[in-house]
């Protein structure tokens, strides 16, 4: 039995992780008079929501006409009917709000002639249920994301919230099906705390480096989900990957979508403008799994760009130079630091690349963490927001700017419902010991282990295997291969090993928590793909090319014992959550 | 007389050599610095032999390979990988900067690789910041607005939104404020360049009431006028901003307002 001494505290919510959404949930929560800590792995703005550039979807109507209804119908549609339409309504309906109240905070929105915030086109967003396109997403040049995660951590600030920074998670505290705490461990003097709370809500993002190229953060290991996965719960959709059209190649950094948004557009070797061919309303601004496939076509047909004609060009040089100078000031920054290219004169060459997780912790439109026991039901004590989520309002592909304005329009929600639900200052259960040896036992294993096989060779392996295996295109062949391999890889860690045996900023041993959580992810996500035989959003796989609602319109649950799977299904929700708008039904998908 | 002692701990060693195992005939010698407090010892340089035929171009593509490849005990703050972050600030060839932005063909001979100057160090390339962020939350870093309607924006015109730029850009990786001598001397009490960068951009921020105030909360000898224009802030900062320019213009709108 492993022995450590333990720091204990008590707050009413602890928020896990300190992005866009786990810092409006903490500012909403301080507001409401919880006691609440928020805890990071890294300090707040080095949270991956600091890369996102393009923007914020809102339908606030500053650049012509706009509804929320239209936002919603966008959202479905891109989501392939796979969202609930409930949760859909919800964020739409208040995302103006929550774009409002970010000005408020204090976000340094772009702007237009009038003073108002500036807004630009994206891809999937129309005007009048899908006739033209519409300028919904709200931009602070192309630095979104970095401007508003900045923004959010003064207001934390303001609100004297808790911080415990460089403290990484290792497990939920679970007594009877409800998440009373978790346990955390120290970098910077290497002390083990438990955190007792009458609700812990995870934020913990996406878990992109379970793929080879990803634009994610290294940081990007879903450790919030893992730790739901070991808590005995499910994660839903796990499938849905989303490919952003435009990664550098190479390099795998992000350049936004907003490029196409602004007149940037895809050519390949034969210089056509091939969206036109697969997408000819929306062309270069159809949704993210679109474009991405096209390219990806394009590739495999031969007219891709480069010695090794595997990639494309994004040309933008055609642009007022005002326009990249104002607008696109970080993505020019970008293409010259890691492609060597001065985009007032070449083409960016780019590669689909994996940017984002539609799937997720299954949660209602109030943050509330699903699982399913005959019938869905909420778990006691937690709560999940942001990428980390799946509420599900991306379905099975989400917008581009529908991410930024998850965070903070969940975010709120959640800090919202936690308020109805507790009364600060309430007192705290007793954990059984047991909760807390168990987390400790797999702590003191892995840091201990001295086996054969490093970290990095393990992870490079996982992720070798999902890049060729579970990809833009999928098929019943290379998914079958993904899931045998990927459990070998996780077999590999019965001799893992980690050399580092300082508890102060032991990284070697981080990274392979971080590897245990990647692998528990990896293994639900293709086989999640596996058993999904029909192709929507994202997930395309060409045996089984068309979309069947019959029977799929349905959220894959998966549960994850070691390597071990269950998957199930939950119906998608199919109304909505009141009558300002009537449930979009089923439609063939066209750009 | 009297006496002054240096800490224990601010002797370094020579520390360990790791050879080359890949018969690479594109060797760089790679020189880190390392401590740990959860020892004895005192700091090391430990020297790696690194195979450049293999590595991508940017120095945190080196420590990557070290941390994969030879020694996983390396010790260092990373995530974004394309300078967003300002995760991965250090010292590298003698200069304040980004690894992951940093290509290592700027550096000449061996690659010198220290963390931030003047920080205390928390163990190898990671350096201390919670007294920067503490001074950053000195400068109240939110809008203070008196506009009571909560449902309509707050217009700012194209002019005053351009005064923030070159400023709301900053990813607070402290390489101009480690860079500053009088930082390094009175850090404490100096708030330095990076806060002084974000105490700027609330003070121009044109739809912010509490100017005048946020001005005079930073009147101060200690906390503004350490700064001797030497500009070692602009020459460090890793995203081309002028920190120096912006104290410059806190000191003139203080010269020149009747705060």
């Amino acid at each position: 039995m492993s022995s450590y001494n333990i720091i204990d505290h008590e707050y009413d919510v602890v928020v896990l992780g300190a992005g866009g959404s786990g810092l409006r949930a903490a500012v909403g929560l301080s507001e409401a008079g919880l006691k609440t800590a928020c805890i990071s792995k890294v300090f707040p703005t080095r949270s991956h929501t600091s890369a996102a550039q393009g923007g914020i979807s809102a339908a606030l109507g500053n650049m012509g006409e706009d509804d929320w209804r239209w936002h919603m119908y966008d959202t479905v549609k891109g989501a392939d009917w796979l969202g609930d339409q409930d949760s859909i309504e919800y964020l739409c309906k208040e995302a103006p709000k929550a774009v409002l109240e970010l000005e408020k905070y204090g976000v340094p929105f772009s702007r237009t002639d009038e003073g108002k915030i500036y807004q630009r086109p994206f891809g999937g967003m129309t005007k009048n249920y899908g006739n033209g396109i519409v300028q919904r997403t709200c931009a602070a040049a192309d630095r979104t994301g970095h401007a508003i995660l900045h923004t959010l951590y003064g207001q934390a600030l303001k609100h004297n919230t808790e911080f415990f920074i460089e403290y990484f998670a290792l497990d939920l505290l679970m007594k009877d099906g409800e998440c009373k705490g978790l346990i955390a461990w120290n970098l910077n003097d290497g002390t083990i705390h438990r955190f007792r709370a009458h609700t812990v809500i995870i934020a913990t993002g996406g878990y992109g480096k379970v793929y080879y190229s990803a634009t994610s953060a290294h940081t990007c290991t879903g450790d919030g989900n893992a730790m739901v996965l070991r808590a005995g719960l499910p994660l839903q959709d796990m499938e849905f990957v989303q490919f952003h059209p435009t990664g550098i190649y190479g390099h795998g950094t992000l350049i936004s979508e907003g490029v196409r948004g602004e007149g940037g557009y895809l050519v390949n070797s034969k210089g056509e403008r091939f969206m036109e061919r697969y997408a000819p309303n929306a062309k270069d601004l159809a949704s993210r799994d679109v474009v991405s496939r096209s390219m990806s076509i394009e590739i495999n047909e031969g007219r891709g760009v480069g010695k090794d004609q595997d990639h494309v060009h994004l040309h933008l040089s055609h642009l007022d130079k005002s326009v990249i100078e104002n607008r696109l000031p970080g993505i020019t920054e970008a293409a010259r630091l890691f492609a060597n290219v001065d985009v007032t004169k070449e083409p960016i060459p780019v590669v689909p690349t994996v940017h984002y997780n539609m799937g997720g912790i299954p949660t209602n439109y109030k943050a509330e963490v699903l699982t399913v026991n005959g019938s869905e039901k909420t778990v006691p004590g937690l709560m999940a927001i942001g990428e980390a989520a799946c509420v599900s309002v991306h379905g099975a592909n989400r917008l581009g700017s529908n991410s930024l304005i998850d965070l903070v329009v969940f975010g709120r929600a959640a800090a919202k419902r936690a308020a109805e639900l507790i009364k600060p200052g309430a007192p705290h259960e007793e954990i059984p010991e047991t909760e807390t040896q168990k987390c400790l036992d797999r702590f003191d294993k892995l840091r201990n282990a001295q086996g054969d096989n490093s970290t990095a060779e393990l992870r490079l392996a996982m992720q070798k295997t999902m890049q060729s295996k579970c990809a833009v295109f999928r098929t019943e062949k290379n998914l079958e291969e993904g899931v045998n391999e990927i459990r070998k890889t996780y077999d590999g860690m019965d001799s893992i090993s980690v050399k580092d045996r300082s508890l102060v900023f032991n990284t070697d041993l981080v990274e392979t928590l971080e590897f245990d959580n990647l692998i528990r992810q990896a293994v639900t996500t293709v086989d999640s793909a596996y058993h999904r035989k029909e192709s929507r959003g994202a997930h395309a796989r060409e045996d089984y090319p068309n979309r069947d609602d019959k029977k799929f319109m349905q959220h894959t649950l998966a549960w994850c014992d070691g390597k071990d799977t269950k998957i199930t299904y939950r119906p998608v929700h199919n109304s909505t959550l009141t009558n300002e708008v009537q449930y979009f039904p089923p439609q063939e998908r066209v750009y | 007389m009297a006496q002054i002692s240096l800490p224990k701990n601010s002797e370094v060693n020579k520390g360990k050599y790791f050879k080359d195992k890949t018969g690479s005939k594109n060797i760089r010698k790679v020189n880190v610095y390392r401590w740990d407090p959860s020892t004895e010892e005192n700091p090391r340089i430990d020297t790696y032999e690194v195979d450049m035929d293999n590595c991508p171009s940017k120095v945190l593509d080196i420590l990557n390979k070290i941390k994969n490849e030879i020694d996983p005990t390396l010790a260092y703050r990373r995530s974004c990988a394309h300078g967003v972050c300002g995760s991965c600030a250090m010292n590298m060839g003698g200069k304040n900067g980004l690894a992951c932005t940093k290509p290592h063909a700027e550096i000449d001979g061996d690659i010198e690789i220290y963390p931030l100057p003047h920080l205390k160090v928390k163990r190898d390339l990671i350096g201390d910041l919670d007294g920067l962020y503490k001074q950053y939350q000195s400068i109240e870093p939110w809008l203070k607005n008196n506009s009571s309607k909560d449902t309509t924006e707050i217009f700012q015109s194209k002019e005053d939104r351009a005064k923030l730029d070159g400023a709301y850009e900053c990813i607070m990786c402290a390489c101009c404020s480690t860079s500053c001598p009088s930082y390094w001397w009175n850090g404490d009490k100096y708030l330095g360049p990076a806060v002084l960068l974000q105490a700027y951009r609330w003070i121009v921020d044109s739809r912010d009431d509490e100017r005048k105030a946020r001005l005079k909360k930073v009147a101060d000898e200690l906390k503004l006028y350490r700064c001797h224009t030497i500009l070692n802030c602009t020459s460090a900062c890793p995203k081309g901003l002028n920190p120096a320019k912006a104290i410059a213009e806190i000191k003139k709108m203080l010269a020149t307002a009747n705060v």
